[in-house]
Order: structure tokens, then sequence, then C-alpha cells
């Protein structure tokens, strides 16, 4: 009979070992890739390791932009899609009351939508025949259709908020449900008004989660290569366009490992700069 | 805005009173900002135009009908299916195990495995995606379903471990101690006490896993090989226009899919609370 303590080792080594092989050692393959001094053959006796391509890098000014304009595009739509998911979780957890699991649904429909189809149907909306350009140019607004609105950094981030709006609103959800309401009452006892308790109690309260969500947009945003290749064309492209572009069309495997580390390390000091800033612990979904 | 003294003022659930912000027509207009696109491509998907086109000139039905005489569409959508049940399966299976570890011992490696179970989050999916390609390409393996399954078992652990975490955080340790002071033994005792209390936290995790994994195109992209799934087929075909409405169709089917998968994990979730 198993004890309890080699249950265990029982539970506790299968998923060691699943990290360990597919998200530990992918991880340290792509740094020991990116220290291979040519972008020939992968052969690790002869120089490695070598930082070639972390100097190719610094130097070719190009692809540190790109980092910076993916950082800024990034930072636009996860700060534009918590802004604008706030009121909605707001209204869920304040004002909705017996009919919020109802307007919690009508959220979770689009959320649960094909993230790729949402994107076409941006493409849809701003293409040089779509829907804006048919109701401008019907209305007279406008005279001939307008190519301007697709393929540009504004589509990729405009289209990036929408997806990402019914996903930024639920962790807020939570946040806002577990105010205690016993502290807004008290605001409220001492002569608080709506606004100062709003200001003072439940902003401070949320900010935790707030937060976080912004980074659960960041993140993935920062790495997109999917809509970008969809509606960006050739300004919208982003950092991550570059990175699949040399293991797929550029074939040069140590210099997109090199790209990739530089982003990951971008990311990993943005999320303990926002661990000193928020306790984690409070906002477990 | 100033609170003039005995002003009536609306009630919130609170019980005190709120700004005079008008928010239910904020939602209302940003749940229509985020179902019209959605609406549109749904009108589009009855339409006679072959290209994203408008106006619509007229409707039709026979795109839904074409995505069965579609034999590569099919077989894609048939391995989204089978990846998503197979990284859904792993991932809750290793969550599990990974929640019970982590709430119910205490060892030296348990805050390690807490931050690997949740570190795939702040990973972005193109860096997961090359890692796994360059991996699988430096030990031979093949590119497969099976590669694609394996890499989403990965991002979709910490969604598993969370949701499982928080559902055995509430159950009462008092449960197992008793069954193990009844003679059983602890596997006996999580097979027989904890699997079950857990039971539809479980199947909640796995459906938001099989989501995941159904959804997602960065990383199958790098690891399909020649099996593709749904998602990796339609970014191939979206550039061709002639193909583009019935993949519309298609995917309006399988969003009606997904849809149903996420209300019932939520319906479940929200009992659980």
């Amino acid at each position: 009979m198993l004890g309890r303590r080699g249950s265990l080792w029982f539970l506790a080594i299968p998923p060691y070992l699943w990290l360990l092989l597919l998200f530990v050692l992918p991880l340290g393959a792509v740094v020991a890739i990116s220290l291979l001094p040519g972008s020939g053959r992968i052969n690790f006796s002869a120089g490695w390791p070598s930082t070639n391509q972390y100097q190719q890098v610094l130097e070719t000014a190009a692809y540190l932009r790109r980092l910076g304009i993916s950082a800024v595009m990034a930072f636009a739509v996860a700060a534009s899609a918590t802004v604008l998911a706030y009121p909605i979780a707001y209204f869920l957890a304040f004002r909705a009351r017996g009919r919020a699991t109802v307007f919690l649904i009508l959220l979770l429909i689009p959320f649960a939508s094909s993230y790729l189809l949402r994107v076409m149907a941006w493409k849809l909306l701003l293409g040089s025949e779509g829907a804006i350009n048919w109701v401008l140019t019907s209305i007279s607004l406008i005279h001939e259709p307008s190519a301007l609105l697709v393929y540009s950094q504004a589509a990729v981030v405009i289209t990036l908020i929408y997806v990402w709006i019914p996903f930024a609103a639920l962790p807020i959800y939570a946040a806002l449900q577990r105010i205690d309401r016993a502290h807004l009452e008290a605001a409220a006892d001492l002569g608080a008004g709506p606004w100062t308790r709003f200001g003072r109690i439940t902003v401070p309260m949320s900010l935790p989660g707030a937060v976080a969500t912004f980074f659960m947009v960041f993140i993935p945003t920062v790495g997109e290569y999917v809509t970008p290749s969809l509606v960006g064309g050739t300004g919208g492209i982003m950092y991550g366009n570059l990175i699949q572009d040399f293991f797929t069309r550029g074939g040069n495997w140590p210099l997109g490992s090199a790209l990739a580390v530089v982003m990951l390390l971008a990311v990993l000091a943005l999320v303990l700069i926002a661990l000193r800033l928020v306790d984690l612990r409070r906002v477990a979904v | 805005m100033t609170a003039r003294v005995g002003a009536r003022r609306p009630r919130s659930s609170t019980g005190v009173g709120r700004t005079r912000v008008p928010l239910g027509p904020v939602y209302a207009l940003m749940i229509a900002f985020l179902y019209l696109p959605i609406a549109v491509l749904f009108v589009f998907s009855f339409s006679t135009n072959t290209t994203l086109k408008f106006p619509i000139e007229s409707l039709t039905a026979d795109w839904y009908g074409a995505i069965f005489k579609n034999e590569q569409l099919l077989t894609a959508a048939r391995n989204s299916l089978i990846v998503g049940s197979l990284a859904a399966t792993v991932a809750t299976a290793l969550g599990l195990a990974c929640s019970i570890v982590v709430v119910r011992f205490r060892f030296s490696g348990r805050g390690l495995l807490l931050a690997l179970a949740g570190a795939p989050l702040v990973v972005p999916f193109v860096v997961m995606a090359i890692a796994l390609f360059l991996v699988f390409n430096l030990l031979d393996v093949p590119r497969s379903m099976f590669t694609i399954a394996a890499g989403h078992s990965i991002i979709a652990l910490p969604y598993a471990t969370l949701i499982l975490l928080t559902r055995l955080l509430g159950l009462d340790p008092a449960l197992e101690d008793a069954a193990m002071d009844l003679g059983a033994s602890y596997p006996a005792t999580l097979r027989r006490v904890v699997v079950p209390l857990l039971g539809a936290s479980l199947l909640s995790a796995w459906l938001t896993c099989f989501i995941v994994s159904f959804d997602e195109v960065a990383m199958a992209v790098f690891l399909a090989g020649g099996d593709q799934t749904f998602p990796v087929f339609l970014y191939g075909q979206l550039r061709f226009a002639q193909t583009l409405p019935v993949m519309i169709a298609m995917a309006v089917l399988l969003m009606l899919g997904t849809v149903t998968l996420t209300l019932v994990a939520f319906a479940i979730r929200s009992r659980d609370r």
C-alpha cells in the first residue's frame, strides 16, 4: 500500500517531468541555439558559446525599433482593453444585480468565439470593400473607398483591443466581486460621496486585478504575429513576425532564437516589476 | 459631482447611493461593439459574395453545404477535436496532480512546481512555439497532431491548475483524514473522496483547456507538420479569397460548439462557488 509520502512523489514527478521536457528544455534549447556563432548547420563544438547573434541584434537598429514599436502597440492594446473592460466589469459587479449571470453570459459568447474569426471580422469591416467604407461612401462622407483603414498598425491595434476586451473583463469582474461591500457602506456612513468611494476604495482594491489583466493582455500581444500578418500589411508587422520569419522563410535559427531570448527577457523584467507592484496572491481568479 | 443633502440617489447593490453614470447604456454599447463584427461575419456566411465585399448581393446556405464536400476541411476539424481532447486530458491530469501536491503537501520543491506550472502564462506564444519547434527538430521528433497536443498541454496547464487549486482550497481536508482514519490508503482516498468531490471542477478545467487548444493557432502553425488543425488550416486559407466563404461558415459552426462548451464550463464553475 502506497503511503501518503509515497503518493507525493507519484503525484509530483509526472508534472515535473512534463514541464522539464516540454517547457524548461525547449526554452533552454532556444538559449543554446542563440549562442551559436553562425547561421549554418547546428554544431555545438565550434565556437560555442558565442555572443555573435546578440551583437547582431544590438547592432541592427531595425530589430530593436520593431521591439519598441511592438511594446508600444502591446501597451496601447493592453491599456485600452483594460480601461474599456473596467466599466463592463463594474456594471456586472455592482449594477446588474439579479441579471448579472445573463449579462456575464452575453460577454462569454464573444470570448468563446474563434480568435481568427474575430480578426477576419475586422478585416471585413476595415477593408477597402468592407462595411465601414461602404457605410462611409453611401452616406457620402467619403467619395472613394479608403484603403487606409486596413493594413496598418492602427488596424492591428484596433483588432487586438476588440479581441481582448471580453477576456480582460473577466479577471477585473472577479476582483470587483471580492471587494467587501461593508467597506463601501462604512465609507458612505462616514459621509463619502459615490465618487470618493469609487476613487478611494473601489479603484485601489481592484487595482491588483486590473494590473494582472493588463499583463495577461500585454504578454501575448507583444509576441503576436498572426494578427499583424492578417491585418497589419507591411507597416503593421510586429517583433513576433521577425522571429517567425527567421524560422520559416529566413531560415536563420540562431538569430531568431536570440531575438526570442531578448523578448523573453524583456517580458520577464516587466513581470518582475509588476510582481513588486501588486501582490499576486490577491488576484487569484 | 457634489452630493446635495437629501438628494435622492439611485440605490446600488451595496445599499448606498451611487453616481449617476449611466453604466447600463455603456454596457449595452460595449456589448453591441463586441457583437457587431461577429454578426457581420455571420451574415456574410449566408452571402453569395465570394470575397469580403459589401454590400451583400443575395443570401444562400450553400457554403454550409460545401463544408461537407471539403475533405481537407473535415480532416482539419477532426484533428482539432483530437488535439484538443489530448491536450485537455493531459493538462487536466497534470493540473490535478499539481494542485493536490501544492495544496495538501509541504515539501521543498513545492514553490518551484507552482511557479513552473504557472510560468507558461508569461511566455509569449511565439517564443514557446519556436522553442518546441527547435526541440522537436533537435530530437528528430516528427511533427504531428501529437506535437501540437504536447505544446497545447503546456499552455493549458496554468488554467487547469488554477481552476482545480481554487476548488481544492475550498475542500475540507478533514474529509480526507476521515477516509484515511477509516482505513483507506492515500491513493484510494484520492480516487474515492477527492476526485469525486472535484468532479465538476475537473470537467470545467477540461473544457477550459480544450477551448484554449481548439482556438490556438500561433503555436500550432509551427508544430503541425502535415496534421493541420482547423485554425492552422483556416490561417493558411485566409489568403485565398475563393475558399473564404466556406471557411467562415465552418468557423461559425465550430464557434457554436465552443460557445456551448464555454457556457457549460461557466455553469459548472458558478455552481461550485
